[in-house]
């Protein structure tokens, strides 16, 4: 195992295109995409449906190739890396969170929290450690009483909570979230970035995809893409400061 | 993951569907239980081949005068036998047989009508029918064609009940015998009961119940015992060409029959190797559509469970890992319906044997067996599902709905 570089950019991106042969004429969804994100960063990407932005997050969660470009994460070619590799990266490098949380309907939100420790090659854990870690990551979400709650008797705010905790049980240095507040209601939206930007002071670099300007307006860098290019770049000279009710419960009860 | 893991978490998604999966095993279950059925009714079958086979007389040679052919006389005489005796090596006991007309027994107030067979003293080694009390006759008997007696064990029974049977005198027909010997308890062979007969000396059967001058000396049977299965082809190709200088007949065109205990029990044979073949068949083809059922199923499955392994796969599941995962399940799909077809079959087996329906041995290695089948059919049938599963598109699939 290669040692994961403390300096440089989490993510390096150069020249990245995404063609689909779909239909007579081929779709570029990525034409040419070229950036970096640094440790402990916070970008959002913006964009309309079609702009690209998903297909960006898809390379960058290394569930699918580009048809050209380069990828580096912590510094190591992610184009190099065979599926069992790619699917070490997902596990121990990165952190999912999806507009439709993805939890599996038939476990618990512990049994969810669970499953990338199941899967973690190296360093495996066993199942008492397993399940003092899913607790603490439970915990630190505010949901320290629903641990045996099936997603179907969570509200969406605390499937997305439990979401997060699955994602970042691995211990990943990025999080990578497709619309992550797509489904809620602005209170739990609020609650969710509040987590979120708790989790960037924390040291983990953070992309989110979406498409809610004041959803975006969290981060602390803006990315905005049209026809599978970056439009626009800039640093987010107001950034919102969320009040996670999430938080304020946890700093209460300590 | 581990192993056990793996295990659990296919489990826990086949009782999810309890009825489903039971239905997809039922093909398995019953091939299974109908290859422990087949191997148990084979065993079965050869087990009463084998009593059977000793029951007739081990390394028994039966020559039989060409009946069936009315208004001929039996072609086999005395003479052939005493012949046959004399010059045939490799025999170590001769017995001749004649029958008559079955005749009324009569002792006391108890009769009945029973099959009546004249024999010569080398019937109980020749034929493996032991006396139980008394004695059987000896040649000196044949000789001064004493009227004495054996009975068969049942006409024993029925006719003196706890009375000693041996040295009473009864009435066979309008003949007055003495009883001299009782068989031992031998049950029916062939479609013979040994108990439910009497044997008296040949010669006073020619004597006193067979007048027609034509019959005296002829022979339904010769029985001859060879010293060993070794001898056996020997004795027969002797006796064959011995009857047929003395009958004048060529040896391709005897007017005899020579058989062995095998050839009198092959059509039994046949017909039990023509049910294991069907069983055999039935049992083939069930694994087979189980197997295609298992198939089945898991594609319905994976489709089913397309995002559930799209997630799975966006947090570090690797193609073996969704590949094993669906492969246990199968795997363990058919072995469960391989358990539930070993315990239907291992009852059925029973139940037959219990109930008198069809003798069977239940063959410990064919559990072995049907289970490996079933293990098989689980990793074959489920391969081509489980691998469609590893190598799904895990975008494609997390947007499934």
């Amino acid at each position: 195992m290669m040692s994961i570089p403390t300096t440089g950019p989490i993510i390096r991106v150069e020249g990245l295109v995404k063609v689909y042969d779909t239909g007579e004429v081929p779709l570029r969804a990525l034409d040419g995409v070229t950036m970096q994100v640094t440790r402990g960063e916070f970008v959002a990407i913006m964009g309309h449906s079609g702009s690209g932005k998903s297909s960006l997050m898809n390379v960058l969660g290394a569930l699918d190739r580009p048809t050209e470009g380069h990828y580096w994460l912590d510094g190591e070619d992610v184009g190099e890396m065979d599926l069992d590799e790619l699917a070490d990266l997902r596990n121990r490098r990165i952190g999912f969170i999806f507009q439709s949380f993805n939890l599996l309907p038939r476990l618990n939100a512990m049994q969810n929290v669970m499953l990338p420790m199941i899967y973690r090659v190296e360093n495996r854990a066993d199942a008492e450690m397993r399940e003092s870690e899913s607790i603490a990551a439970l915990e630190s979400v505010g949901l320290g009483k629903r641990m045996y709650h099936r997603p179907n008797q969570l509200s969406g705010g605390q499937q997305q909570r439990v979401a997060i905790a699955r994602a970042l049980i691995n211990k990943p240095s990025l999080l990578l979230a497709d619309e992550p507040t797509g489904n809620l209601d602005s209170k739990s939206s609020e609650d969710i970035m509040g987590i979120l930007q708790r989790l960037n002071r924390q040291g983990v670099a953070i992309v989110m995809v979406t498409h809610e300007p004041d959803i975006a307006a969290h981060a602390e860098r803006i990315i905005h893409m049209k026809d599978g290019r970056i439009i626009s770049d800039v640093q987010n000279a107001n950034q919102q400061h969320a009040e996670s009710i999430t938080n304020v419960q946890l700093e209460a009860t300590v | 993951m581990t192993f056990i893991e793996t295990i659990g978490l296919a489990w826990g998604s086949l009782i999810l569907n309890k009825l489903r999966s039971f239905l997809t095993t039922l093909g398995v279950i019953i091939g299974v239980a109908a290859v422990i059925l087949m191997l148990a009714i084979s065993a079965g079958a050869e087990a009463a081949i084998a009593d059977q086979i000793n029951a007739l007389g081990s390394n028994l040679i039966v020559i039989s005068g060409s009946r069936g052919i009315p208004g001929k006389l039996p072609t086999l005489v005395y003479d052939d036998a005493l012949a046959i005796a004399d010059n045939v090596k490799g025999i170590s006991g001769m017995a001749a047989e004649q029958s008559a007309v079955d005749q009324v027994i009569q002792w006391g107030n108890a009769n009945f009508t029973i099959p009546i067979l004249g024999e010569t003293p080398g019937f109980p080694t020749v034929r493996d029918v032991p006396v139980g009390t008394g004695r059987f006759f000896t040649q000196a008997d044949l000789d001064r064609k004493n009227k004495v007696i054996v009975l068969g064990y049942k006409v024993a029974q029925d006719l003196f009940g706890d009375t000693s049977p041996l040295d009473q005198e009864i009435e066979l027909g309008n003949t007055r015998v003495t009883v001299i010997g009782v068989m031992a308890p031998k049950g029916s062979v062939a479609e013979t009961d040994y108990d439910n007969r009497v044997y008296i000396p040949l010669t006073v059967l020619y004597q006193r119940f067979l007048s027609n001058m034509n019959v005296q000396n002829r022979l339904r049977s010769i029985y001859v015992k060879a010293q060993s299965p070794e001898t056996m082809d020997s004795a027969i190709g002797q006796t064959k060409s011995l009857l047929a200088q003395r009958h004048d007949v060529l040896v391709s065109s005897p007017d005899f029959t020579i058989q062995t205990q095998q050839d009198i029990i092959q059509t039994q044979q046949a017909t039990t190797e023509t049910f294991r073949t069907l069983l055999a068949w039935v049992a083939a083809v069930s694994l087979l559509v189980g197997g295609i059922g298992i198939m089945n199923i898991m594609l319905v499955s994976v489709t089913e469970r397309t995002r559930e392994i799209g997630v799975r796969v966006s947090i570090g599941a690797r193609p073996i890992d969704v590949r094993r995962q669906f492969l246990l399940e199968a795997v363990i799909l058919s072995l469960f319906g391989g358990m539930i077809g070993v315990i239907t079959g291992v009852s059925g087996a029973w139940l037959f044997n219990e109930t008198g329906a069809m003798r069977t041995v239940i063959v410990s290695w064919s559990v072995v067996l049907a289970f490996a089948a079933a293990a098989l059919i689980g990793i074959v049938f489920g391969y081509f599902p489980a691998n469609k599963a590893a190598s799904l598109d895990p975008i494609e699939a997390l947007r499934h709905e």
